[in-house]
């Protein structure tokens, strides 16, 4: 068993649009390394590392954060289709205003005594996840003249296999800073629909939150799944 | 139902440490156990403050506590994750046991993953030990290397430490696997 190569879903670490990669990518050539036990397991991180209430990020310091509130939710699947159960997801964001609770973020918008930007869950049996947070605000960095990153959350997942491991970003439907983004844009451009999260008016709740959508597809093992499971919705 | 496809990486940014250091990442054992050392430099050979290791490891049986692992991984003690912010100089450090050998054809060795803002998807390479010298010769990942880079994957005894700098780009640089 090994599972399938998905490298043409990702972007080059040489991608000199992103200026930060220009001393951090590797020069020669990756190395190819032969799945074997200590790649095909990994570690299996689910509930245990979450602690109640982790999962919303608006309530912090006895206060309600400030911002559009949203519900974020979706599975965790493989590339055969089938869910990852109990796998740990860790999430961090900058707040309404576009400022991380980070020494080294200097954009002036204010910080939200009410807001930390982080939080954890675990998928159920189904893949399923879901957090509470508020809508990040977009921010200016200085790779290229007048450059400011897409509205965004960082997302880190384990899966079940050493070769799952993801970090990633989740970005918001129709954000019109994509054009000029160079993380959004390194990678290749059919794989780039799937960093964007969907509008879900079937998850918003009526006077309470705007709810999205975002699926996330961990590499499988190109073995289709028993026809006896039920398929994916 | 055709097959999704897999979600792309995007860099781990600058901002990891507000969410991803955990008290007990880099303390795979709690007491007791070998600790490993490094520094993670870039092409300039400047120190990377703002990455972040994590280690993936057998047991000293060479079990994982994994259903795809036959065995039954009985170690008492050990979690055999470990995940370590880069400091203000790049140094990151690990408290484990040394592995066993998980198969009879590789030497005891570490999975390492390296993640950094200007990163756009992590970098996988190995730890090897240095004594270990003959099955190092015989371990057929090694041996799918050239000799310098070889070398590049094999820790370094440092008084009581043993240390595995890792340097993304440049003279020296760390050999980094496609898995």
């Amino acid at each position: 068993m090994s599972y399938v190569d998905d490298s043409a879903s990702h972007p080059a670490n040489d991608s000199p649009d992103y200026r930060s990669t220009g001393l951090r990518h590797p020069q020669s050539d990756l190395h190819l390394l032969p799945q074997r036990l200590t790649e095909l397991t990994g570690p299996m991180f689910g509930h245990d590392r979450v602690r109640p209430g982790e999962d919303d990020l608006t309530r912090c310091n006895d206060g309600e954060a400030v911002g559009q509130r949203i519900i974020v939710h979706g599975r965790v699947l493989d590339s055969d289709g089938r869910p990852v159960p109990d796998t740990l997801l860790e999430i961090w964001q900058a707040n309404a205003g576009g400022r991380y609770r980070h020494v080294n973020d200097q954009w002036p918008a204010p910080l939200d005594p009410h807001f930390a930007g982080l939080g954890r869950c675990a998928t159920d049996a189904d893949g399923r996840y879901r957090f509470t947070t508020v809508k990040p605000g977009a921010y200016p960095w200085k790779n290229h003249r007048n450059a400011w990153r897409p509205a965004h959350i960082h997302l880190s997942l384990f899966g079940q296999a050493f070769v799952q491991r993801l970090v990633t970003q989740m970005y918001f439907p129709d954000d019109p800073l994509f054009f000029q983004d160079p993380i959004f844009n390194s990678v290749p451009e059919a794989a780039r629909p799937r960093l964007v999260s969907a509008y879900d008016h079937d998850a918003t709740e009526d006077h309470w939150a705007l709810g999205y959508r975002f699926d996330i597809v961990l590499r499988g093992t190109g073995q289709t799944p028993f026809e006896s499971e039920p398929d994916d919705e | 139902m055709s097959e999704p496809a897999t979600t792309p990486s995007q860099t781990i940014g600058p901002f990891l440490s507000i969410a991803l250091p955990w008290h007990d990442g880099p303390e795979l054992v709690t007491s007791g156990g070998l600790t490993i050392v490094g520094t993670l430099t870039d092409g300039a050979g400047a120190p990377v403050p703002d990455g972040l290791v994590e280690i993936w490891q057998a047991d000293p049986d060479g079990h994982f506590p994994h259903p795809a692992d036959p065995h039954r991984a009985d170690y008492a003690g050990l979690r055999p994750f470990g995940r370590c912010p880069s400091d203000a100089d790049g140094a990151f450090r690990f408290r484990t046991v040394k592995p066993g050998r998980v198969d009879t054809e590789q030497a005891p060795h570490i999975d390492v993953v390296v993640f950094a803002r200007g990163l756009l998807k992590h970098l996988v390479t190995r730890l090897y030990f240095p004594d270990e010298a003959t099955a190092n010769a015989a371990d057929p990942v090694l041996q799918s290397l050239p000799a310098d880079a070889r070398d590049r994957l094999v820790a370094v005894d440092d008084a009581d430490v043993l240390r595995f700098d890792i340097r993304l780009q440049g003279d020296g640089e760390t050999p980094f696997f496609a898995v």
